[in-house]
């Protein structure tokens, strides 16, 4: 699971090293680090946004660890849905029961349509829409954009997605 | 070259569309070049179009050849008399491209094979329709088979994988194949025009066809890739089993979406060698803006993926009577090197 995190560490030397010792102790994978040491906090600490993949079990001990060695956690996001591409239909998405569409990739559980934009030049002429898919993982995506294919043929709808 | 002698090559065209007309001028055009640089002089005996052919073993002049198309001159014998009879070494075969049984240019290339002649190609059809039993007709009698022309026109991509890819394997090649279907959505996005407008204007430059269907549907870009499916892929695919959807029904709006977004809307032709999923496809595909496949106007490209150079892509000229005969012309060339 891939993790955003800003946490703030008190202003002394080797307090960084401090912090991110416990991620690779814990079997996580850092993935960016944003050290800004010339902002301080109102309480005069150092904050950093920290991006890191862990096992979902892994967290809660993560940020246990990390309040043992003083460092705050001011906000963690969760973000599940790794992989995500865009595609875009053209027909009558609206009318054909948009809600069923967009519900045949949210009810996965692995594939959510987190945007989607539409166009309507006319009552009779066809939509179009762009949606974008974002799913666990490569191999969820491609599912997602089959599902998504086979509910929108059923509909009449062009779906053109990405090379 | 070992001897000094330029090397006659006697050659016959069959079709006296753009193509055909475009071969013989580059081969007059470049008769001296090709001498020089290639050692064999290249020589055309005979000329045919519908009413039939007409020959002369001392080379046909550019007036004979033209004043025979006007139909200011008759025919000397019928086509495929001059294909067995008359003395030549290559048959080059421009006829246009029916893709229901391929004729007449299926006939054309069996019978200029079993006389023992070499065939170069730019007719679509009888590939599609029966390349196995052309290639093995074409073994069998110890002659070539050459069809650049008829995948891409000018931009080089059969010898381009046989030869200076030649030790790769190919994984996948996938392109846009058809310049007016390009040009269709080029122009759309760029003055955000609908389908309908741009077509009419295509017709009216000469890009579409009067009856476009072929192009706009996905059948030429279909076609081509069944060539390359069964060609470089080895696979034993016919028309029919390609995937085809076509550009009739994109809007202007879905190409404004995509533009927002970073994508231009292409009809991408993909084929595979099958480990990847058997993939014979001609759909619009949304293209990133920064990928090379992003070309505009009447351009064809293709992006070759191989196991050992990793992608290559190539972009030309898909269409035009002097493109297409560069195509025939290195074909021509290549059965002497």
């Amino acid at each position: 699971m891939k993790i955003s995190m800003d946490i703030e560490l008190t202003d002394i030397p080797g307090q960084l090293v401090l912090a991110l010792k416990p991620v690779s102790d814990l079997g996580g994978n850092i993935l960016s680090v944003l050290h800004q040491r010339d902002k301080k906090t109102p309480s005069g600490r150092i904050p950093v946004q920290l991006t890191l993949e862990i096992e979902e079990q892994g967290l809660d001990r993560l940020v246990e660890r990390l309040k043992e060695r003083d460092v705050n956690v001011v906000r963690i996001g969760k973000e599940r849905l790794k992989e995500s591409m865009m595609v875009l239909l053209i027909g009558h998405i609206v009318h054909t029961d948009l809600g069923e569409t967009i519900d045949s990739i949210d009810s996965t559980g692995f594939a959510e349509v987190v945007e989607l934009s539409l166009s309507m030049p006319g009552v009779d002429k066809k939509s179009s829409a762009s949606v974008t898919l974002s799913a666990i993982g490569k191999e969820e995506l491609k599912e997602a954009l089959n599902i998504l294919e086979r509910t929108v043929n059923k509909k009449g709808i062009m779906i053109i997605p990405s090379i | 070259m070992e001897t000094k002698l330029p090397k006659l090559v006697r050659i016959s065209i069959i079709g006296l569309g753009n193509v055909g007309r475009g071969v013989a001028e580059v081969i007059r055009r470049k008769q001296e070049e090709i001498k020089r640089k290639y050692g064999i002089y290249l020589k055309i005996v005979g000329v045919a179009d519908l009413p039939g052919a007409v020959v002369d073993e001392n080379g046909l002049s550019e007036d004979a050849i033209r004043k025979f198309k006007s139909r200011e001159t008759t025919e000397d014998m019928t086509t495929l008399d001059m294909i067995k009879d008359v003395e030549h070494e290559i048959v080059v075969e421009t006829t246009p491209t029916n893709v229901e049984n391929g004729e007449p240019g299926l006939t054309h290339i069996i019978t200029a094979l079993e006389s023992d002649r070499h065939v170069v190609t730019s007719n679509k059809g009888p590939l599609a329709l029966q390349y196995g039993m052309l290639m093995d007709l074409a073994a069998k009698k110890g002659k070539e088979l050459k069809f650049e022309a008829s995948v891409g026109g000018a931009m080089p991509i059969i010898s381009l994988i046989n030869d200076n890819l030649a030790g790769n394997g190919i994984i996948s090649i996938k392109g846009i194949l058809n310049g007016t279907c390009n040009y269709i959505l080029t122009r759309m996005r760029e003055e955000k025009l609908p389908y309908k407008h741009v077509l009419k204007e295509a017709q009216e430059r000469g890009i579409a066809e009067t009856d476009p269907s072929n192009d706009v549907a996905g059948r030429d870009t279909a076609v081509k890739l069944v060539i390359l499916a069964n060609s470089i892929f080895d696979r034993n695919v016919s028309y029919k089993d390609v995937e085809v959807s076509g550009i009739t029904g994109i809007t202007s709006e879905a190409l404004k979406l995509a533009d927002g977004a970073g994508y231009v809307i292409k009809l991408i032709g993909e084929v595979d060698g099958g480990s990847s999923g058997e993939c014979l496809k001609v759909a619009p595909r949304l293209v990133p803006k920064d990928d090379p496949l992003n070309v505009g106007g009447t351009l064809n490209v293709a992006t070759i993926k191989t196991d050992l150079a990793g992608d290559i892509t190539v972009i030309g000229k898909g269409a035009g009577p002097i493109e297409a005969a560069s195509a025939v012309l290195s074909d021509i060339i290549g059965i002497y090197m």
